[in-house]
């Protein structure tokens, strides 16, 4: 996005083109679709939506040989709390989501193209519209693009405010006019069985911007970026407990989570010391603001650091045993009810799930259901307990991966600060005992 | 049931896009519901028929879509963000303001009809917290002073619903 901060800069194709867009597309059509795409694979770009898979690994599954059409599908169903990097894009600059799309759909060899953004983002929608017919009259899409045999088309499909619409079988599923119950796996591998039950590419918004600077710079270049399994930059979204919450584009492992949070975001508010901090989106796993955090890299090299000194990127925040997820760093101060922070978490999770397996669709209720009699003045000292054994037979246990991001807050939540769980049983005794309203009045929940 | 003609002509250009029909069947709902306010079962049995499904194929997904409802909301459709980083920023008062200033429970619509007022999950702008929807317009940093302000133009009716902007696009 670098240049969605200059003075001027505007959404429209004109001022796309006049900062050099679509340049890359000309590129693209140069090469052959096979060197897109192990350029691609050489850039090592991993899946910007969560999973951090290779992008360039999924193309590589895809089915070529089927003989079936070839789809390719972006996931702009931002839904993740915390996240709100795609939204920058399509609202800032939608042409380079769609130079991305193209260039990635002729590697793919799909010659229709979805866009899949969720529900809520009325004006996106607009300006996604808009930009596509903006490209379409200037022959970047459509019938033999740029004169070329090349035809593509992109459509863009509104979701309705499912958050599992962000997995992308469950995506699918909305796409083809079903609700919206994630496939198993195997077999239904959207390489090989996606939409239509035909070979189809689903990619993150962020990820398919990444293709076209590939395109732009070769993958070796793009490899350059950030440091080996880490490349190209991610666009962390700050929210919560911050003086300047926002989004804020850094190459992968440039800077740290302290750097983050004090340096970029201007620290907590005056008076407060860090609690926790949630670093990838609210499934990833909450980190302790006094924890240590020690171990080996994936490269064998051993750290050990405190949540200042964590290196925001992919592996880093692995091996501290979170994840880097969607890049949605929600941060919380010592006013924080951690008991509340997971009851709000729980109430989004159980609203959330799509009701197909068993043990999400009545294991998560049960989770907000406690979490929600713990705040309203009757927890019990067993409660932290109960939850991880509701928790520890979600995680696993379900189609999709939506039981381990419903689970995983309850059970980092639980190891780290158990305390105050069973802390919270014993305050609201007292209060009982002083004749005392036990629930206190609540602030996240 | 009666369509507006651009309502029409939208999803006779929208349907054949689709490889397979079925594929229209969310977008549809949509633009019926965007048409009409709601999806009646008069319009889920016309959007079935339209794209040759039976009217369970569109209820069940009335029924899993949140953004789908089955009945109309007040003159302004206020969503208030219930979700962890906006409530870390003060959602939840924000949303009690409102209730308070509108007369509405959360999940209803005001006796006069004025505001539907609904606590609804992340709205992807938690960089701006606390983030209200307005109909399609978005309002960002919403604290309590900010709602009671909000509340207020909509008594007086001199807040957009939301709406206009959507009709003239």
């Amino acid at each position: 996005m670098k240049h969605v901060d200059e003075p001027g800069y505007s959404n429209d194709i004109d001022c796309y083109i006049r900062n050099g867009g679509y340049e890359d597309l000309k590129k693209a059509f140069a090469m052959k679709p096979e060197d897109i795409c192990a350029e691609v694979m050489e850039s090592g770009v991993r899946g910007r939506g969560g999973a951090g898979f290779p992008a360039g690994m999924k193309w590589k599954f895809l089915d070529r040989k089927s003989g079936k059409p070839i789809y390719l599908v972006c996931n702009a169903d931002e839904s993740e709390p915390g996240t709100f990097k795609d939204r920058q894009i399509i609202h800032q600059d939608p042409h380079q989501l769609i130079e991305g799309m193209i260039c990635s759909a002729y590697a793919v060899g799909a010659k229709l193209a979805f866009i899949y953004i969720r529900g809520e983002f009325f004006e996106g929608y607009r300006i996604l519209e808009r930009a596509i017919e903006e490209a379409r009259a200037k022959n970047f899409l459509g019938d033999n693009i740029l004169g070329s045999d090349y035809s593509c088309d992109i459509i863009v499909h509104r979701g309705a405010g499912a958050y599992i619409c962000g997995e992308e079988t469950g995506l699918i599923e909305s796409l083809e006019g079903n609700r919206a119950n994630p496939r198993i796996k195997p077999p239904y591998f959207p390489a090989a069985l996606g939409l239509y039950q035909c070979p189809t590419i689903v990619n993150n918004v962020e990820t398919l911007c990444d293709v076209k600077h590939v395109v732009s710079m070769g993958g070796a270049e793009f490899a350059k970026i950030g440091t080996p399994g880490n490349t190209g930059t991610r666009t962390w979204c700050v929210s919560g407990h911050v003086m300047k919450p926002g989004f804020y584009e850094f190459a992968c492992a440039d800077l740290t989570l302290g750097e983050l949070i004090y340096d970029v975001c201007g620290g907590l508010r005056p008076g407060r010391s860090l609690k926790a901090v949630i670093p990838g989106g609210s499934s990833a796993k909450v980190l302790r603001a006094d924890e240590r955090f020690t171990g080996k890299l994936k490269n064998g090299t051993a750290f050990d650091w405190g949540i200042g000194d964590i290196p925001m990127d992919f592996d880093s925040l692995m091996a501290c045993g979170s994840m880097s997820g969607s890049g949605g760093v929600i941060v919380m101060d010592d006013s924080t009810d951690i008991v509340e922070a997971l009851a709000n978490i729980n109430y989004f999770y159980a609203h959330e799930s799509c009701g197909q397996c068993t043990p999400c669709r009545e294991g998560v209720p049960w989770m907000r259901k406690i979490t929600a009699r713990m705040v309203a003045g009757e927890a019990r000292e067993e409660d932290a307990d109960l939850l991880n054994s509701i928790a520890d037979q979600i995680a696993g246990r379900t189609i999709c991966a939506f039981g381990e991001a419903a689970s995983w807050p309850v059970q980092s939540f639980i190891a780290k600060f158990k305390d105050e769980f069973v802390e919270k049983a014993r305050e609201q005794a007292a209060r009982r005992k002083e004749g005392k309203d036990a629930a206190k009045e609540t602030v996240l929940i | 049931m009666k369509l507006k003609p651009e309502t029409t002509e939208k999803i006779d250009k929208l349907v054949p896009r689709y490889p397979v029909k079925r594929s229209a069947a969310l977008p549809l709902c949509h633009l019926v519901q965007e048409d009409q306010g709601y999806l009646s079962n008069e319009a889920v049995e016309w959007i079935a028929e339209r794209l040759e499904l039976e009217p369970i194929n569109i209820q069940e997904l009335v029924t899993f879509y949140p953004m789908l409802r089955t009945e109309p909301t007040g003159k302004y459709h206020v969503r208030v963000c219930r979700t962890l980083p906006c409530a870390l920023a003060g959602a939840y008062q924000t949303c009690r303001k409102l209730e308070e200033a509108l007369d509405v429970a959360v999940g209803h619509t005001s006796e006069d009809g004025l505001a539907t007022l609904e606590f609804v999950e992340c709205h992807a702008d938690c960089g701006k917290a606390p983030v209200v929807m307005v109909g399609e317009d978005e309002y960002t940093g919403i604290d309590v002073e900010k709602a009671l302000e909000m509340a207020e133009k909509m008594k007086s009716g001199t807040l957009p619903t939301g709406l206009e902007v959507h009709t003239e696009a």
